[in-house]
């Protein structure tokens, strides 16, 4: 371990440590924080410019309960999910595939589909973005979820792909062939065989591909207009303009845009932690 | 010849072809899926960008001119330039994240109680959505009442109207997105040093390396792999910018704050008019940047495949 262990270190060192982490924790999370208290404030204090000091009065109920009764925040919570969920779904069972079909058959164009999947993977939006927005005109889906569902499905599969690939060449190959040797079909192989040995993959790939999906904002700009099938991202700047200076349901409906994606993290943090660490530890 | 025997025959010509056709009955969903939305658009675009489109009539067959429009703004220090130099900013000023990730992981990188929690809570901004990132720091660069100008006011300075004033204005967004980057970097080493051999340490303690020479000769190359993470991660985020100038800006003030991506959205879907071809030009260009960083990603993958 590296820097030498705290454990070692005269008793000083070890008070000073334990006192600077919640400090720097602070520091760090400053902006958040600052929001958290932005939201449990009365409008009062900002038209009184008691913007940093405690609050005059304690409003969250009443901030947090006009973002879900009073505005369209709910609808756009409901979108987001309606978003988000099919799209790790479809993402998720489609990589499932071509990662198994990347990681285990040896053919001759495997690495060029491979290499073409992440090198798709990494451009940038804007080459996609008029032609991807064409096509969703012309197929009738602009401006609904379905649509933006559509598109993340297709790209999301070209990290997924990278992702599942490089998790099924490192199983055991010998179950395969031990398999193949009873002549059990290649199908059969997937699905009884290699499926049930991905599921820390398809665990990871599923809490990182819902929170990439959940905070898009590009597409949801480019692909939908209207408060029926824009995900909270975009929701969240038309609640810009309209609550401009009520600074505290501003903060109110950003943490609550921000909880799903949240509370994912914690609830599978070391899935998550798993899938972006992928290949940084050798 | 019966139908049952033709039946037979294919079922056993599937058989014995399996090993073959599997792959590609595999492959063909999502194949088929990333050739429709991602392969051939990319395409589609380059070809595009030799058009005058408004997005809705017929397109007009132009050449290069798209390109040469984008040149003579160059000359003209107009917003292409402007655009590139704030991507090259971004791109340079955005690598901080990697040794700040370090930095953190380094000084998280202890067992004490409850570290276990601080860590994820570190880890935080990472996972929030850039809009909530943009926000927040809209609100703590404010003039009148961000914290920023309270901080500065402390020691005698300011006020500073960072997102307002064209100087700072790329500066201040870049720095509101190295705290998301930094935690996404700091997640990257943190699991690096926990694969750190610690024979090595020791054995690099005996040799009297220590702090900085220890960090530098012995740390730092077996934390490869996650170094190499974070850059491919920080360049592509770089150049893919886009959500925290739209949320805190929108390029101004007065396009400052452009870049490519950006630039891009606002010359083919805003109020400026739908100059689809133009756009395309400019995402040409952000692509053919973006490539070269790409080759070199696939060539370093290649080797890696080659030497197992």
């Amino acid at each position: 371990m590296f820097p030498k262990p705290i454990e070692k270190q005269p008793r000083a060192a070890q008070i000073t440590y334990q006192a600077m982490l919640p400090l720097a924790l602070l520091l760090w999370l400053g902006p958040l924080l600052a929001v958290a208290l932005f939201s449990v404030k009365p409008a009062a204090d900002f038209t009184n410019a008691n913007y940093w000091g405690m609050p005059s009065s304690f409003e969250g109920a009443f901030n947090y309960g006009q973002v879900f009764f009073n505005s369209d925040m709910p609808r756009y919570l409901l979108n987001s999910f309606m978003i988000t969920v099919p799209t790790v779904i479809g993402a998720v069972a489609l990589s499932c595939m071509t990662g198994f079909a990347l990681g285990i058959y040896k053919f001759k164009s495997n690495l060029w589909i491979f290499f073409m999947f992440v090198a798709g993977n990494f451009v940038p939006f804007q080459i996609l973005m008029v032609p991807v927005r064409d096509l969703t005109l012309q197929l009738g889906l602009y401006n609904t979820k379905t649509g933006l569902v559509l598109f993340h499905i297709a790209f999301q599969t070209g990290f997924c792909t990278l992702f599942m690939r490089n998790f099924i060449r490192a199983l055991p190959f010998e179950l395969i062939e031990a398999a193949r040797v009873e002549g059990i079909s290649e199908w059969r192989i997937f699905w009884y065989v290699v499926l049930p040995l991905m599921k820390p993959a398809i665990a990871a790939l599923s809490v990182l591909i819902f929170t990439f999906i959940w905070n898009d904002y590009f597409w949801a700009v480019v692909l939908t207009q209207g408060a029926e099938s824009q995900p909270v991202t975009a929701g969240i700047t038309s609640f810009n303009a309209q609550y401009r200076a009520a600074y505290q349901l501003m903060s109110a409906g950003s943490i609550v845009a921000a909880l799903p994606p949240v509370a994912m993290f914690f609830l599978m943090q070391k899935h998550f932690i798993a899938g972006l660490t992928l290949g940084a530890v050798k | 010849m019966t139908v049952a025997a033709d039946a037979s025959e294919q079922e056993s010509w599937f058989h014995r072809n399996q090993q073959s056709i599997a792959p590609w009955l595999f492959l063909a969903p999502g194949l088929l899926f990333f050739m429709v939305y991602v392969i051939i658009p990319v395409f589609q675009s380059f070809n595009l960008s030799l058009y005058e489109w408004d997005g809705l009539g017929a397109a007009e067959y132009v050449g290069f001119s798209n390109y040469e429009d984008l040149y003579w703004e160059w000359v003209d220090r107009d917003a292409f330039y402007i655009s590139m130099k704030n991507n090259l900013i971004w791109l340079i000023l955005y690598l901080a994240a990697i040794p700040a990730g370090l930095f953190i992981a380094l000084f998280l990188n202890q067992t004490v109680w409850g570290i276990r929690l601080y860590k994820s809570l570190f880890f935080f901004p990472f996972v929030i959505s850039q809009v909530v990132v943009g926000l927040v720091f809209t609100w703590f660069y404010d003039p009148t009442f961000g914290l920023l100008n309270e901080f500065l006011g402390f020691f005698g300075l300011g006020p500073v109207n960072v997102l307002g004033d064209e100087r700072f204005v790329t500066y201040g967004i870049i720095f509101a997105g190295l705290w998301p980057q930094t935690a996404y970097c700091m997640i990257l080493y943190l699991t690096g040093l926990n694969a750190v051999d610690p024979e090595q340490i020791e054995a690099g303690r005996l040799d009297g390396a220590k702090g900085w020479k220890m960090l530098w000769h012995i740390i730092i190359p077996q934390l490869r792999p996650a170094t190499f993470i974070a850059f491919v991660v920080t360049i592509i985020g770089a150049l893919r910018s886009f959500d925290l100038i739209s949320i805190m800006t929108q390029g101004g003030p007065f396009g400052s704050s452009r870049v490519l991506a950006y630039y891009m959205f606002e010359v083919a879907l805003s109020e400026y008019g739908f100059r689809m071809g133009y756009g395309a030009a400019i995402a040409v260009i952000l692509f053919l940047i973006m490539l070269c960083f790409i080759a070199y990603f696939l060539w370093s993958m290649y080797r890696e495949e080659k030497g197992h």
